[in-house]
């Protein structure tokens, strides 16, 4: 088996979701290395080892610099002093695009992205890529001898510790970066939110466009209060401004699998079905009975967002 | 201030075509439009330019066969001009192909802020910004919120899985936009007929040097091996809301224990 690299990511010593999911397949396929960005890979590689990285690489602290243009050049000068892997993996997040982007102009590679599954059975790895909502997956592979990069999707494969010894932590060089390295991140700002996160989250309400306008997307957060779980919105709505892009389910925002997912006021768009169509349980109310969300629901009420819900509310803080 | 904005023409999003078997090309034979997703891009171009008390907003664009009704609306909005790259040879181009492409047509413009949207609605690879900027030789700040242009540096509002991250990085530089960030102006009347005399630069890749064998199919370094149909979700019970709607999910999520 050669050598699998996958690109990881942390935040406060905690390894993304991303990163684990991204370790339990690539453990699958070949040994493997670990590129990080940031000053803690110490703190990370224990977990790291746990769920299959042998090594992890880091540049350090890069002083703000963005990571993008920093692991895009250390990656291509290692692949080019000749240690080549069988494939890199990256997820697909704000840095993941900015690396395997940059690191694709510098090896001429192309990327394939939006990947759900990998499949290395006949010798070269196949990259599965849901088109139209989901309901077709074209299987794509790399021709030519370039090293195959692939942005994987999250949620697509299960993070599970493989009870490794920790990573052995190794220093990373990074080239001169010229006027590509030269955008720095100067503050953080974290915006606080109550209950679970979107992506983690065992139920999740999300609100679309059938809602009318931006003031009734209360009663969207309010539900998801009322059962634990977290608030989530079509892209119709982020793009009208009424909730922040982070809100957003689907092809172009973040990907959710909860027990429960209810689906209100959205007639289920290609681009938002991507997004959710893995939840266990699908639950839509919409006044159009001939919205496509229902062709993939469990329970879908044909009905107005504005009566049913608040009655739901008020049944809930009845009990 | 010069700024470039990349937009796409894309396929009606309610229309989105097939994929033909035997090409393996997506079949878009309709009239194409502006990908919503730039029209963010075009209108945070003109507010900065309109902030900066001057300077042109261009666009840059890739399309078959000349299509210019997309480019038509984002002209209308405001943008001064148009690059306009049009080529047989570019059919099946991928994300670094097209970013080659939009790259090489910059020279042709010579800007000081390149926009973007952070992926198109129809092949969302979102790789094209870090692309093109690192084809350019550039820094780039992805997923802005919000953007700042003064002291010859770019100010933007990046957004994380957290919040945002505050990031300066000096001009030229390629910054991409996420949607619902502003509120594209509709074009007035007025715009709609200046557009039509407004200045695209039609252009092939042998005008931008561009080798045929880097763009296209032959490009791509990647074939689809495979295309079959997912394993379909089975539709439940879907019924009218006769005033027990509510009732119907809570036990509902009685049943799945959710509640």
């Amino acid at each position: 088996m050669g050598s699998i690299w996958v690109h990881a990511e942390a935040t406060d010593g905690t390894v993304a979701s991303i990163t684990l999911e991204l370790l339990a397949k690539a453990r699958e396929l070949g040994e493997v290395k670990c590129f990080y960005a940031g000053s803690d890979a110490d703190a990370i590689a224990a977990e790291l080892g746990a769920h299959g990285a042998v090594t992890v690489h880091t540049t350090g602290d890069l002083g703000g610099g963005l990571h993008g243009p920093a692991l895009a050049a250390a990656l291509a000068a290692t692949i080019d002093s000749g240690a080549a892997p069988e494939a890199i993996l990256f997820g697909t997040t704000y840095d993941g695009r900015d690396i395997a982007g940059r690191l694709s102009v510098k090896l001429d590679a192309p990327v394939i992205t939006n990947v759900v599954e990998l499949d290395g059975a006949d010798g070269a790895l196949t990259g599965v890529e849901p088109v139209f909502g989901g309901t077709t997956n074209v299987h794509t592979r790399f021709t030519g001898a370039k090293t195959p990069i692939f942005l994987v999707r999250p949620k697509s494969f299960t993070a599970e510790p493989s009870d490794g010894p920790a990573a052995g932590v190794e220093a990373l060089d990074v080239p001169d970066l010229g006027a590509t390295g030269t955008a720095v991140m100067l503050n953080r700002h974290v915006e606080e939110s109550e209950g679970p996160k979107l992506d983690e989250a065992a139920v999740v309400v999300s609100g679309g466009r059938g809602l009318g306008e931006a003031d009734k997307y209360a009663m969207i957060e309010e539900l998801a209060a009322a059962l634990g779980g977290a608030p989530g919105a079509s892209r119709a709505i982020v793009d009208a401004g009424w909730v922040p892009y982070s809100y957003q389910v689907g092809q172009t925002g973040k990907v959710v699998k909860p027990d429960v997912y209810i689906a209100c006021g959205i007639s289920g768009a290609t681009q938002h079905m991507v997004g959710m169509k893995g939840s266990k349980t699908i639950i839509a109310v919409n006044k159009d009975p001939e919205a496509p969300i229902f062709s993939i629901v469990d329970l879908g009420i044909v009905g107005d967002v504005h009566k049913v819900i608040p009655k739901l509310l008020e049944t809930l803080a009845a009990r | 201030m010069n700024i470039a904005v990349c937009v796409k023409q894309i396929p009606d999003p309610a229309d989105p075509g097939t994929i033909d078997p035997e090409t393996k090309t997506l079949q878009r034979d309709v009239k194409l439009i502006l990908d919503e997703s730039d029209s963010y891009g075009v209108e945070m171009a003109l507010q900065l330019a309109e902030q900066a008390g001057g300077g042109d907003v261009a666009l840059v664009s890739m399309a078959p066969n000349n299509e210019m009704n997309g480019l038509r609306t984002a002209l209308a909005m405001g943008a001064a001009s148009a690059v306009l790259v049009s080529d047989e040879a570019l059919a099946g181009t991928d994300a670094l192909g097209t970013a080659k492409v939009l790259a090489a047509a910059m020279g042709r413009i010579g800007p000081d802020l390149v926009l973007t949207a952070t992926e198109s609605s129809d092949g969302y690879t979102g790789t094209v910004p870090a692309q093109l900027a690192e084809l350019m030789g550039l820094p780039s700040v992805t997923f802005a919120k919000e953007i700042g242009v003064g002291d010859g540096k770019v100010h933007v509002k990046r957004q994380t899985e957290a919040g945002y991250d505050e990031v300066e990085c000096p001009l030229p530089a390629v910054v991409s936009v996420t949607a619902g960030v502003v509120e594209p102006r509709y074009p007035s009347f007025k715009g709609i007929m200046a557009a039509k005399s407004k200045p695209v630069d039609e252009v092939g890749i042998a005008d931008l040097g561009i080798d045929a064998a880097a763009v296209g199919w032959a490009g791509g370094g990647q074939e689809i091996v495979d295309i079959v149909a997912a394993p379909a979700r089975e539709a439940g019970e879907v019924v009218e809301d006769e005033g027990d709607g509510h009732e119907r999910i809570v036990a509902f999520l009685e049943e799945l224990k959710v509640l």
